[in-house]
C-alpha cells in the first residue's frame, strides 16, 4: 500500500490523476473502519490532512458558505451553526464527540451511505458539492450526487473540495431515529427547510431508500398549503398529508436497524413534528 | 514508511510502519506507549482517546501517517513526574476505575471537557462529552462524580 501526502491541493488532484485508484482519507472514521476491520485494502491512501486548502470555510461568489472538505463536524457546529441550523442539527447526531472532531461533511458525502446524516439537510436546503479534478470544477447539485447504495457522481479522477450550502433563509429541522442519543446509525432521518422568501419548502429523507431522496410531492403540496403571509396555524389535516407524502417517497426495506413498516410510519411521524417545530419557529419571528 | 512525530512533548519516530496501520497500532507497539487501549478498533468505545494536536480523537481512526509532523499527547504524558493529573487524581479517589480498561480515554476525554469549560459543566454537557467513551464495569456514576470534582477543583484554583 502506498501513503500520498500531497501538501496542497494541486499536487492532491494531480496525484488522483496519477492514481485515480487511491482512496482518500480526511478523517479516517469510514476509511479506518475498513481497514482495521479488514474489509477491503486500498491500493493507496491519499491524505488529505496536509492540504491547508481544504481546512476553511468561506463565503461563495455564489452566496453559498462553501465549506471546506477538511472542516470537521465540530467546527461546523460550533462556527456555521447559526447559518446552517439543519445541518448542524444533523451534525450534532454524528458518532460522538471524538468522531465529530475528526469526521467530515466531505466523508459522509464520499461514503455515500443512504444512512449518512448530513446527506437529509444537504437535500433540504438544496446544496451542491464542488466537484474538482486536473480537468476542472464542476458543481454537482445534491440531487444528482448520490447515484446508488455507497455510490457516488464523482469521477475517478475528482475529489470534492468543498460543499456549498445556502444560508438559511427559514427554520431548519433535522431528526434521526435511532436506539440511543450518541453513536447512532439512523433507523430512518428527515430534514425539513422552509424557504418563506421563495415560498417553497425542502425535504431530506435519510436511510429509507437505496439513496437518500427528497420527497417532491410533499414539497410541492406543503408550500402550496402554508399561510405564509398570516402565518396561521398548520392544520392537523395538512399536517397528517404531509406526512403521508413524505413516507410515500421512502422506499425502505427491511433490515438489521428497522423494518420497512417501522420506517414509513416513523418517517411520516418525523415529517409532522419537524413540520411543527418549524411552523412554531416561522409564528415566533414576525 | 517512516513516520516522525512528537508524542507527549518528545520527538519519535517509527520505521518500516505498514500504510494502512493506525496512530493507536503505532503507539502501542512500536512507540511503547501501552496507555491507550485497544477495544474495537472502530471508533465505538473511545478507549484509545489520545489528542492530536490538541482535539481529542478515537487514534484507532488515524492512520498513522496522518499523524506526520504532529503532535500527539497520550494518557501517559497528563501526570507531572509522579504528580498525578487532577483528572487522574478525582478518578482514583472517587473509585471510577475498576477494571482499568476504559480509564485512559475517559481521562484524555474528561481532561478536555474541562480544560475547554469555564466552570463545573452540567451533568447533561459531562454525559454528551462522554457519549463516546463505554464503560463496561462501573456504571458511570462514580465516572460522572469524579468529573465533577476535577472540574470543581480546577474552578476553585
Ligand atoms: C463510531 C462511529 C460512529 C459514526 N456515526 C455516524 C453517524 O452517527 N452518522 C453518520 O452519518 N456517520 C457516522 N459515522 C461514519 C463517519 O463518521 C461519517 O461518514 C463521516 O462523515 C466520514 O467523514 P471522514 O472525514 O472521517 O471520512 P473518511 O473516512 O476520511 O472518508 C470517507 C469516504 O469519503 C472519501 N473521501 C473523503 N474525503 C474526500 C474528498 N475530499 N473527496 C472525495 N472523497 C473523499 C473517502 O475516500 C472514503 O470513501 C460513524 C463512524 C464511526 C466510526
Ligand atoms: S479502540 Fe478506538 S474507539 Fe474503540
Ligand atoms: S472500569 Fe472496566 S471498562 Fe470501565
Amino acid at each position: 500500500m502506498d501513503f500520498l501526502r500531497p501538501a496542497t491541493w494541486a499536487e492532491a488532484l494531480a496525484l488522483k490523476a496519477e492514481r485515480p485508484e487511491a482512496t482518500p482519507i480526511q478523517g479516517g472514521t469510514d476509511v479506518m473502519v475498513e481497514i482495521n476491520l479488514d474489509k477491503g485494502r486500498p491500493a493507496a491512501l491519499l491524505d488529505l490532512n496536509p492540504v491547508a486548502e481544504l481546512r476553511d470555510w468561506s463565503v461563495g461568489d455564489d452566496g453559498r458558505l462553501r465549506v471546506g472538505a477538511g472542516v470537521s463536524y465540530t467546527r461546523l457546529i460550533e462556527e456555521l451553526g447559526d447559518r446552517l441550523p439543519g445541518l448542524a442539527q444533523a451534525s450534532r447526531t454524528v458518532g460522538s464527540p471524538q468522531i465529530r472532531n475528526r469526521g467530515t461533511v466531505a466523508g459522509n458525502l464520499g461514503a455515500a451511505s443512504p444512512a449518512g446524516d448530513s446527506h437529509p439537510p444537504l437535500l433540504a436546503t438544496g446544496a451542491v458539492v464542488e466537484a474538482a479534478s486536473v480537468r476542472g470544477v464542476r458543481m454537482i447539485p445534491i440531487g444528482e450526487f448520490y447515484t446508488g447504495v455507497k455510490r457516488n457522481a464523482l469521477e475517478p479522477d475528482e475529489l470534492i473540495r468543498a460543499v456549498r450550502v445556502p444560508p438559511a433563509d427559514g427554520p431548519q429541522y433535522f431528526s434521526k431515529i435511532g436506539t440511543r442519543n450518541a453513536m447512532v446509525i439512523a433507523v430512518c432521518s428527515f430534514s425539513l427547510a422552509l424557504h418563506p422568501s421563495r415560498r417553497a419548502v425542502g425535504t431530506g429523507i435519510g436511510s429509507a431508500a437505496p439513496t437518500p431522496r427528497r420527497a417532491p410531492e410533499a414539497e410541492e403540496f406543503l408550500a402550496g398549503e402554508l399561510d405564509w403571509d398570516g402565518r396561521a396555524p398548520v392544520s392537523e389535516d395538512t399536517a397528517r398529508r404531509f406526512g403521508e407524502l413524505v413516507a410515500r417517497a421512502a422506499a425502505p426495506i427491511d433490515d438489521v436497524r428497522g423494518t420497512r413498516d417501522y420506517r414509513v410510519h416513523a418517517l411520516a411521524v418525523m415529517a409532522r413534528r419537524t413540520l411543527g417545530w418549524a411552523w412554531r419557529d416561522y409564528g415566533r419571528a414576525i | 514508511m517512516r513516520v516522525n512525530l512528537t508524542v507527549n512533548g518528545e520527538k519519535m519516530s517509527a520505521d518500516d510502519v505498514w500504510e494502512g496501520e493506525s496512530l493507536l497500532y503505532a503507539l502501542r507497539e512500536r512507540l511503547g506507549l501501552p496507555g491507550a487501549k485497544n477495544a474495537c478498533e472502530q471508533g465505538e468505545c473511545g478507549s484509545c482517546t489520545v489528542y492530536l494536536d490538541d482535539v481529542p480523537v478515537c487514534a484507532c481512526l488515524v492512520a498513522v501517517g496522518q499523524a506526520e509532523g504532529r503532535s500527539v499527547v497520550t494518557v501517559e504524558g497528563l501526570a507531572e513526574g509522579e504528580t498525578l493529573d487532577e483528572v487522574q487524581q478525582a478518578f482514583v479517589e472517587c473509585g471510577a476505575v475498576q477494571c482499568g480498561f476504559c480509564t485512559p480515554g475517559l481521562i484524555v476525554q474528561a481532561h478536555s471537557l474541562i480544560a475547554s469549560s469555564p466552570g463545573i459543566p452540567e451533568d447533561a454537557e459531562i454525559r454528551e462529552a462522554l457519549a463516546g467513551n463505554l464503560c463496561r464495569c462501573t456504571g458511570y456514576e462514580k465516572i460522572l462524580d469524579a468529573v465533577r470534582l476535577a472540574a470543581a477543583r480546577k474552578a476553585a484554583s
